[in-house]
């Protein structure tokens, strides 16, 4: 399998101004490649630097050192609406209150196609319509983005970037804000996109479960470093789970998929606080 | 339907509705006219020195003409002005951007004199442009916490900017002689006077400007509402965007208090109204809000000249009679923050 995007030696830190107001993230000397095709989830603790990676791979943050390729060209030398053609991110949600029709959201998904057009030509309709079919929103395509459930929401910034026809899709803690209905859903429709249309994932997840059932591979951030990449059994290990998270855990095997699945090992401690 | 052909529709109704209003407009004054007589002015056919020809020609027309610019640019700048902070409530006098451009505009009448009719107007624009940019920064500065503009916190900070400005301005007035005071204090109050030709041009020259800067990226802007991080991973250059669209409403702001006073509320009632009807895309609104502001100030100025007859109201006074219940509303309406 070819490379598509390839991340050599990256290095951040956010400006100490701006530390003030958030915790300290930074990524340092992160290195991995993603394969055309893949789903590569992105897990660890808080502050391990997965959305500063994500903001990185978007252009929203600079890399003060290192260098991020996508199919061999850096970053650098794509314009802001080329690297919106090849990569879409879905957030976690769309900011409260947003006014717009799930159809004009979707729609916006063309912007980087045409980005001087006043507005989207029938050929962007019929793209954005596909999209919305895709993730079984196109009968909600006239229903205000606010009506909707939170997994209906996802399921329209899913088609948004959908409708970029991106080569790579970024997920941003897709099932944050979801019940175990949509968790499931959402995971059977991602490998359905990445299968049918050949779109490589990069999946950050706060779910290692999510993340083990869905990935193809794992890379596990701690403090902004790798601290490992590999296959889900290779990466879900008890020892350094517990060492990463600093809580003790158990590693199963699922009993559909024998996938590895985590738990958190429960002191006895808190079973007699019960 | 395609875009572009509901838009059309949407401005040639509304374009009716401000032609409808300049008919009426035209007709109504303290000095009574007959219909008749106003069509042969209109037409050209009346002698040039009757007061008829006089008074529809050099008083009524431009006034209307004044007053159809003033409300197109204040509505835009409102929709500029929301588009940008994502608060429906953010509008040129409650975010104290039009305090700032008076403040801006009395400090040119103060340093400079002379130069003609036509650099007169320019200069008074650009000195309240300065004003109005001061004042936005300022709010900005004020309200901006951790990346974010709260509503409320928008709103107080462009209340305090307002009053502080408002104050600048009576302390330069109190430096004015005493022949010249009642002139400024009218001019605060928001008033549509008739206008002249060559700088009537100049204020539509910048009107358009500030117009132009703002339509050209409605579907940017449209992006913006996602959220600023979204609309970068969508391809948009959010910085360089929010600078034009501050810089665009801040000169269509700067330009309306130049030659008509601080007008509140008109960027406030019809974008409120439009959205109710169009929808929330600014590709739609912001055109729509030209010809809609146009037809809404017209129609303020005219019951402000009329209703109290010979005297005259403020079209300033009406604008806020109106725009206060509408802020309230909105205020309490507001769903979860948002737009």
């Amino acid at each position: 399998m070819s490379v598509l995007l390839e991340v050599r030696g990256l290095d951040f830190a956010y400006p100490p101004e701006r530390s003030r107001s958030a915790p300290r993230f930074a990524l340092s000397a992160v290195t991995f490649t993603l394969a055309r095709g893949e789903i590569l989830g992105v897990i660890g603790p808080n502050s391990a630097g997965k959305t500063t990676l994500i903001r990185l791979l978007t252009r929203v943050l600079e890399p003060a050192g290192g260098d991020i390729r996508l199919e061999g060209t850096s970053l650098r030398r794509l314009g802001r609406w080329e690297l919106a053609r090849q990569v879409a991110v879905v957030p976690q949600d769309v900011p409260p209150g947003l006014p717009f029709t799930v159809e004009q959201v979707v729609l916006m998904g063309r912007y980087p196609h045409a980005p001087r057009r006043f507005f989207e030509t029938a050929a962007d309709l019929a793209v954005a319509r596909e999209a919305m079919e895709a993730t079984g929103v196109d009968e909600l395509a006239q229903a205000s983005v606010q009506s909707l459930s939170g997994g209906e929401r996802q399921r329209v910034t899913l088609a948004r970037a959908l409708a970029q026809e991106p080569r790579l899709l970024v997920l941003d803690e897709p099932t944050a804000h979801l019940d175990l209905r949509y968790q499931a859903e959402c995971a059977t429709l991602l490998r359905s996109i990445n299968r049918e249309r050949g779109v490589s994932v990069l999946l950050v997840s706060h779910d290692l479960n999510l993340a083990a059932q869905v990935s193809d591979r794992l890379l596990l951030l701690n403090e902004g470093r790798v601290a490992r990449l590999g296959p889900p059994a290779a990466v879900l290990e008890e020892a350094l789970l517990t060492a990463v998270y600093g809580c003790p855990v158990v590693v199963d095997r699922h009993a559909v998929t024998g996938r590895p699945m985590v738990q958190v090992a429960w002191s006895p401690l808190s079973a007699e606080g019960r | 339907m395609s875009h572009a052909g509901r838009l059309a529709l949407v401005l040639a109704a509304l374009a009716a509705a401000l032609l409808a209003t300049a008919a009426i407009a035209v007709l109504a004054g303290s000095a009574r006219i007959a219909p008749g007589s106003v069509a042969q002015a209109l037409a050209g056919r009346a002698d040039p020195a009757s007061t008829e020809a006089v008074v529809i020609l050099s008083l009524r027309l431009p006034r209307i003409a004044a007053a159809a610019l003033a409300g197109g640019a204040l509505a835009v700048a409102g929709v500029g002005f929301q588009a940008l902070t994502r608060n429906p409530l953010a509008e040129p006098s409650v975010l104290g951007v039009s305090s700032g451009a008076a403040f801006g505009v009395v400090v040119g009448q103060l340093v400079t004199t002379g130069g003609g009719i036509v650099a007169d107007a320019v200069r008074l624009t650009v000195f309240g442009l300065g004003g109005a940019l001061l004042a936005g920064v300022a709010v900005y500065l004020i309200a901006a916490i951790g990346g974010g503009l709260p509503v409320h916190t928008l709103l107080l900070a462009g209340v305090i900017v307002g009053i502080f400005f408002a104050s600048a301005t009576t302390v330069l007035t109190s430096l004015l002689d005493i022949n010249r005071l009642g002139g400024i204090v009218h001019w605060l109050l928001g008033n549509i006077s008739p206008i002249a030709p060559a700088p009537l041009g100049v204020f539509a020259l910048l009107a358009g400007l500030g117009f132009a800067l703002i339509v050209g990226r409605a579907r940017q802007l449209n992006l913006l509402a996602l959220g600023e991080e979204a609309a970068v991973q969508l391809g948009v250059a959010a910085e360089r965007l929010k600078l034009r669209i501050f810089v665009g409403a801040a000169l269509l702001t700067a330009s309306v208090v130049a030659f008509a006073g601080p007008i509140g509320f008109v960027g406030l009632v019809v974008p409120h109204a439009l959205r109710l009807v169009l929808g929330p895309d600014n590709r739609v609104l912001a055109p729509a809000a030209l010809v809609a502001g146009g037809a809404f100030l017209l129609a303020a100025d005219t019951l402000a000249r009329t209703v109290v007859a010979p005297a005259e109201l403020s079209v300033g006074v009406i604008t806020s009679f109106c725009g206060a219940p509408v802020f309230v509303y909105l205020l309490r309406a507001r769903p979860r923050g948002g737009l």
